[in-house]
């Protein structure tokens, strides 16, 4: 039995929606607002006027080979960030999947990484490899492996898609185990008596059977590569050394905080403001149709 | 087609023993009912004859073969599931065409095979739908069809009715039958429907706690239970089951005061304290019978199901033919030839 709540008038329900709302419009849709505003300014270097240039902003950010790096670069990490977290949060959970002794225990700890806040993260990550200090840093560098992510940009690079690819684990790990639990055990053991091997198994029952939950973690994996890993790279390597670990977020932000270029700064944030609408849209639109059983 | 042997199969999960050592000869083309309770290790042992579960001591021999540290792939079985475990994603005629992919069968073999097997089970017109798109009917057929394809040595039915609406079990009882017979194919049906189970079988194993209580033919179960929980679990309603003692070879004295005469006196036996079984069909209105107070009557159309007392307060159940009153009291006689004799202590039959 549904129970709807009925209310005289329109001030209850207002008032009730009120506090999620004024969240929404101060942290989200106020300074979405400014920065459209701010990305068809421009201002001179000390701030005292600024001119309406319309489009100017947008033009001068594609056309900066620069930028057209970072968004090279920004799909490589991207894709590598998601590839990484998804493929080892599949291996986990279906390892977990299976009757192992301490499952509990294990699925508990595989949980972790994800309330670990991004800078943090980050730290720790700079405690194992950094070159002096870190025990993983020495020990290669121990090895004759001439490490050092300050100085290696490839290194970095590495280092950073690892940290990023280490904290979304997790919450792959979580959904996959979720899909992997509700395909029916029986279909399974018909496989298996219909002579299919375990790895034939996985690709010809399971895999298609978690492909919503993969496609709809893919989308949520790739935005994360694309927007909350600024924590971790601002940690670790400040997009350096060079520009080698310098993503569209960064760059933005390098642009906005540290050159004070604002109106540019702007516009990559419009720029990027897009690309996460688009993802959005491509989620909620696609993953309902994708269901296919 | 082949044979099938089970050897002292016991099963144990941690310290509970599910299976005490189950023995069971199928011949070529025998249909084998196993029915029993829930939790009486009937569906534990189809797994084990699967390969989907491993003894934890015992033999399984298909077609003489030992088959018993083999995976299932290679045991030449198919099964078909109770929520027919079809592949949600692949469409009827994929489903029946994929253990025969990994057999790697060229494929105007497969397609000779699924249209072959779906002419006979009437999918024909499915083979391109998901299994979603079907009805529960349907879904059992393809879960049959996928059997079929495979022709394998020996079908598992892990109570593949019973997720169906009473009228549809029906029908699709009489068909399983129908293909078993002609297919010819070596099966094992496991059921806790004791009308499935009399139905479907050449012969049923009835278990009970881990054993088989009983392996024979239905008729011959349901004449000649082995002992009180077969014949309690055989045959609807409920035999009657009645405490009393041997007052001579041939005459059981009920704890009530009725004395009964045996067709047959057992040797021996007098003293001895026994449960006489009488099955409800078996009552009949006589002038000298057993005065039974009416209480409850149940009517079936043909015939009334009669519960009441009898004197002393034991209850007794009837099958009567024709008009039965209301309340009152009936006089009722037992047939004589099919008195069954129980000890008390042990449940198991004593009288030939």
């Amino acid at each position: 039995m549904s129970q709807s709540a009925i209310f005289k008038g329109v001030v209850v329900p207002y008032l009730l929606l009120a506090p999620q709302l004024l969240v929404t419009a101060i942290f989200f849709f106020w300074p979405a607002a400014q920065a459209i505003w701010q990305s068809l300014l421009r201002e001179d270097a000390f701030g005292l006027n600024s001119e309406f240039v319309w489009f100017e902003n947008f033009i001068e950010v594609v056309t900066d080979p620069t930028w057209l790096d970072a968004a090279f670069r920004t799909l490589f990490f991207s894709a590598a960030v998601a590839a990484l977290a998804l493929g080892s949060a599949l291996f986990l959970a279906v390892q977990a999947d299976r009757n192992i002794r301490g499952a509990t225990t294990y699925k508990t700890l595989l949980v972790w990484p994800y309330a670990v806040a991004p800078a943090v993260a980050a730290v720790l990550w700079l405690f194992m490899f950094h070159p002096n200090i870190g025990i993983f840093g020495r020990a290669l560098n121990a090895m004759g492996i001439a490490w050092d992510y300050k100085l290696n940009g490839g290194q970095a690079m590495g280092l950073v898609i690892l940290a990023s690819a280490w904290k979304q684990v997790s919450y792959n790990f979580i959904f996959f185990l979720a899909g992997l639990q509700s395909i029916p055990k029986s279909v399974l053991e018909a496989a298996a008596i219909d002579g299919a091997s375990p790895r034939y198994r996985f690709w010809t029952i399971i895999f298609p059977l978690l492909s919503p939950t993969a496609f709809f973690l893919l989308v949520v994996n790739l935005t994360y590569a694309f927007f909350e890993t600024f924590g971790v790279i601002h940690s670790l390597t400040q997009g350096g050394p060079g520009k080698a670990t310098e993503t569209l977020i960064y760059r933005a932000y390098t642009d906005g905080v540290m050159n004070l270029n604002l109106g540019t700064s702007a516009a990559q944030s419009v720029i990027l403001m897009l690309l996460v609408v688009a993802l959005t849209f491509v989620q909620f639109r696609f993953i309902e149709r994708r269901v296919h059983y | 087609m082949a044979t099938l042997s089970l050897r002292g199969i016991t099963k144990r999960f941690g310290t509970t023993q599910v299976l005490h050592g189950i023995d069971l000869e199928v011949a070529d083309g025998e249909m084998i009912v196993i029915v029993g309770a829930s939790g009486c290790g009937k569906s534990t042992l189809l797994r084990i004859v699967s390969g989907l579960e491993s003894a934890s001591e015992g033999q399984v021999l298909i077609g003489g073969r030992d088959v018993t540290a083999l995976e299932p792939a290679e045991r030449d079985i198919a099964m078909v599931f109770q929520n027919y475990a079809l592949y949600p994603h692949m469409s009827v005629f994929q489903n029946m065409a994929y253990g025969l992919k990994i057999r790697r069968l060229p494929k105007p073999e497969i397609e000779r095979r699924v249209a072959e097997a779906a002419k006979l089970l009437d999918i024909g017109h499915l083979l391109d739908r998901k299994p979603r798109q079907l009805s529960g009917g349907q879904r059992q057929r393809v879960a049959m069809g996928r059997a079929i394809v495979r022709e394998p040595h020996l079908f598992l039915f892990d109570e593949p009715l019973s997720n169906l609406d009473a009228k549809l079990r029906v029908t699709m009882r009489a068909e399983i039958r129908r293909l078993q017979r002609r297919l010819g194919v070596t099966s094992l049906f496991v059921t806790h429907d004791q009308v499935e189970a009399m139905t479907l079988g050449d012969r049923l194993m009835v278990m009970h706690q881990g054993r088989a209580a009983q392996v024979a033919s239905p008729m011959e179960v349901w004449a000649k239970p082995a002992d009180t929980y077969v014949a309690s679990f055989i045959g609807s309603p409920s035999m009657n089951l009645l405490p009393g003692i041997m007052a001579a070879d041939g005459v059981v004295a009920l704890d009530g005061g009725i004395q009964l005469t045996l067709p047959a006196p057992i040797a021996g036996a007098t003293g001895r304290s026994v449960t006489l079984g009488i099955r409800p069909e078996h009552l009949a209105p006589a002038p000298d019978g057993i005065a039974m107070q009416v209480e409850l009557l149940e009517p079936l159309g043909s015939e009334t199901v009669v519960h009441g007392r009898m004197a002393d307060g034991t209850a007794l159940t009837a099958k009567l033919l024709g008009h039965v009153p209301e309340s009152g009291e009936l006089m009722l006689r037992p047939d004589p030839a099919w008195l069954h004799v129980f000890d008390r202590e042990t449940g198991q039959r004593i009288s030939a």
